[in-house]
């Protein structure tokens, strides 16, 4: 469904993306895990369009997508769930519901259902600005609402979990499981949660900018647990720190 | 009334066919339908061109229409409409102003409103202001609000320009008695070269009273706004003024706040902010399937809703 080509992408003077490959097959649910700065929203924002990367292809459907803007891919079945939900003065949450599910007819009802699948009481919040007034949490399970309204083909959540309390991670999860069975698609979810991990049919590690490994979960889940503590980021500082004392 | 006309009330006053309850249409200059009802009498003043609408006590759950439409270019129309609202009625105003000048003469409207509220008695007053027709004549209104609210006397005010206005000044002063408040939201656009001034003079004078003033508006293309509040705290009272700006294109807006307390207990604030359109809302929206300019339109629509 999904290839990444060879994708290489920096930014003053450092290169974030490092002859990336990845293929996401169809039907799948992928996890992409790795330490903080490696790279994860980068690529994320790259498949979106969001940013363009400096060489390689990227090809969904079979159909070259790298010249492709954002609204193309959208529309072509690529979603993306912010890791910093954006805020709208004005908009409310009804109306980025109808935004994203294409079309302002949308059914109450069925708005209804996708905010009470992230756990939120639709009449509390259908007519709420997505401003400032909403807490962070909150905000985030809205974005969650959104993508599920939308029913992309690829969806892409980065750190969906970030932010939701402990009570209704069970909850997410069932997002996900539900969107992956309504929907047929596949879901990719950029995180650091374990109990993620565990629901992934297959699971990416990301690590300083380039896939360091990619495979079934089983066997992912062993090495990431075995090898790839600590961070090289932790090393580094540590040596930072000596040499200061 | 012809196909313009009914657009026009459509536009400023929600009118699709005769308003229910008491009205008052004037149309270029003239009274061209009123209708009074038991609770709220209209009377054409004497010594100047305007109306009073006296509305008696305790009245409830009754409107009163009152729009205004000029189709003439050439026209100056400046009217006084003073309104006396009797003691805890509630009830709901809806005037406003839409000018089809299709002439190359300026058409204009000056509205000059002012309100007595009785002690309890509460307002919505709903005002829009809208302005269209091919002709290259200006379209110029410059409403000015005058509110005198007595003790426990509350008013929420909505005001909003849209479109087709060439120049505006719209002026509106408060003076604010005991536990008297006060809302006003205020939704202007201006695109092309046009010009749009708010003033707003609010003097609290009254123990426990309270105002709260939200602006929010888009200047477009080569449009300049200008939005001047001053909120006085004489007593124990609070006052809130939110001035909220997009701009686009080439357009200008300069806010000038001042608040003013003048009592140890007077707490007021003032939050403003200008500035286009954050890049990081259009991508959000391009990433659900909207292009750019239908993202741009969307949230300005919602911002000036
Ligand atoms: N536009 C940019 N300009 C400069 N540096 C950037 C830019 N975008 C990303 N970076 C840098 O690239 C690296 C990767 O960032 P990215 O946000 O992709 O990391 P991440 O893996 O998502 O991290 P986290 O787990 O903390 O979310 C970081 O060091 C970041 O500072
Ligand atoms: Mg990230």
């Amino acid at each position: 469904m999904l290839e990444l080509k060879d994708i290489c992408f920096s930014r003053d003077n450092k290169n974030i993306l490092k002859n990336v490959n990845l293929e996401i097959d169809n039907n799948k649910m992928v996890v992409i895990t790795g330490p903080n700065g490696s790279g994860k929203s980068t690529l994320a924002k790259i498949i979106m369009g969001i940013e363009n990367p400096d060489s390689g292809k990227i090809v969904f459907d079979g159909k070259d997508i790298t010249n492709l803007s954002i609204t193309e891919r959208a529309k072509m079945g690529i979603g993306f769930a912010f890791q910093q939900p954006v805020r709208f003065k004005g908009l409310t949450v009804r109306d980025l519901i109808e935004i994203s599910a294409g079309s302002s007819s949308i059914k109450v009802c069925d708005a209804c259902d996708v905010l009470a699948d992230v756990g939120l009481c639709a009449q509390e919040y259908l007519n709420r600005e997505v401003n400032g007034g909403l807490s962070g949490g909150e905000l985030k399970r809205i974005e969650i609402a959104m993508l599920a309204a939308k029913k992309s083909k690829l969806t892409i959540f980065d750190e969906p979990e970030a932010g939701i309390d402990l009570w209704s991670f069970n909850n997410l999860i069932s997002v996900f499981e539900k969107m992956h069975d309504d929907i047929k698609g596949s879901i990719v979810i950029i995180s650091h949660q374990e109990r993620i991990l565990n629901i992934a049919d297959e699971i990416v590690l990301i690590s300083n900018g380039k896939v360091e490994k990619h495979g079934p979960r089983e066997e992912m889940l062993s090495q990431i647990f075995n090898k790839v503590k600590p961070c090289h980021k932790l090393e580094k500082n540590e040596k930072c720190n000596e040499g200061r004392a | 009334m012809d196909k313009i006309e009914k657009n026009l009330l459509k536009q400023i006053a929600d009118i699709e066919k005769t308003p229910m309850g008491a009205y008052n249409i004037r149309e270029n200059g003239k009274l061209s339908a009123r209708n009074t009802t038991a609770n709220i009498d209209i009377v054409t003043k004497k010594d100047k061109p305007g109306i009073d609408i006296i509305i008696k006590p305790n009245t409830k759950n009754e409107s009163v229409h009152i729009p205004v439409i000029l189709t003439q270019g050439g026209l100056n129309d400046l009217v006084y409409n003073d309104f006396y609202i009797g003691e805890n009625a509630d009830v709901v105003i809806v005037a406003g102003c839409g000018i089809h000048n299709s002439t190359c003469d300026t058409a204009q409207h000056d509205g000059i409103h002012t309100f007595h509220l009785a002690k309890g008695a509460k307002i919505k007053y709903i005002e829009k202001h809208y302005g269209e027709g091919e002709g290259t004549g200006e379209r110029i209104l410059n409403p000015q609000t005058i509110i005198n609210l007595d003790e426990n006397a509350s008013m929420e005010m909505e005001s909003v320009q849209i479109k087709g206005v060439t120049s505006t000044v719209r002026e509106t002063y408060a003076n604010m008695k005991k536990g008297s408040s006060l809302v006003i939201s205020e939704r202007i656009m201006t695109t092309g070269k046009q010009t749009a001034k708010t003033v707003f003079d609010v003097n609290l004078d009254g123990e426990d009273s309270s105002v709260h003033v939200a602006s929010r508006s888009v200047a477009e293309d080569d449009s300049l706004q200008e939005f001047i509040s001053n909120v006085k705290g004489n007593a124990k009272c609070f006052g809130h003024v939110e001035c909220d700006a997009i701009i686009m294109g080439n357009g200008r807006v300069i806010s000038d706040p001042k608040i003013e307390a003048n009592n140890v207990d007077a707490s007021l604030i003032h939050e403003a902010a200008i500035g286009k359109i954050a890049g990081e809302q259009l991508i959000k929206l391009m990433t659900l399937g909207l292009t750019e300019k239908e993202a741009e339109e969307q949230i300005i629509n919602g911002f000036l809703k």
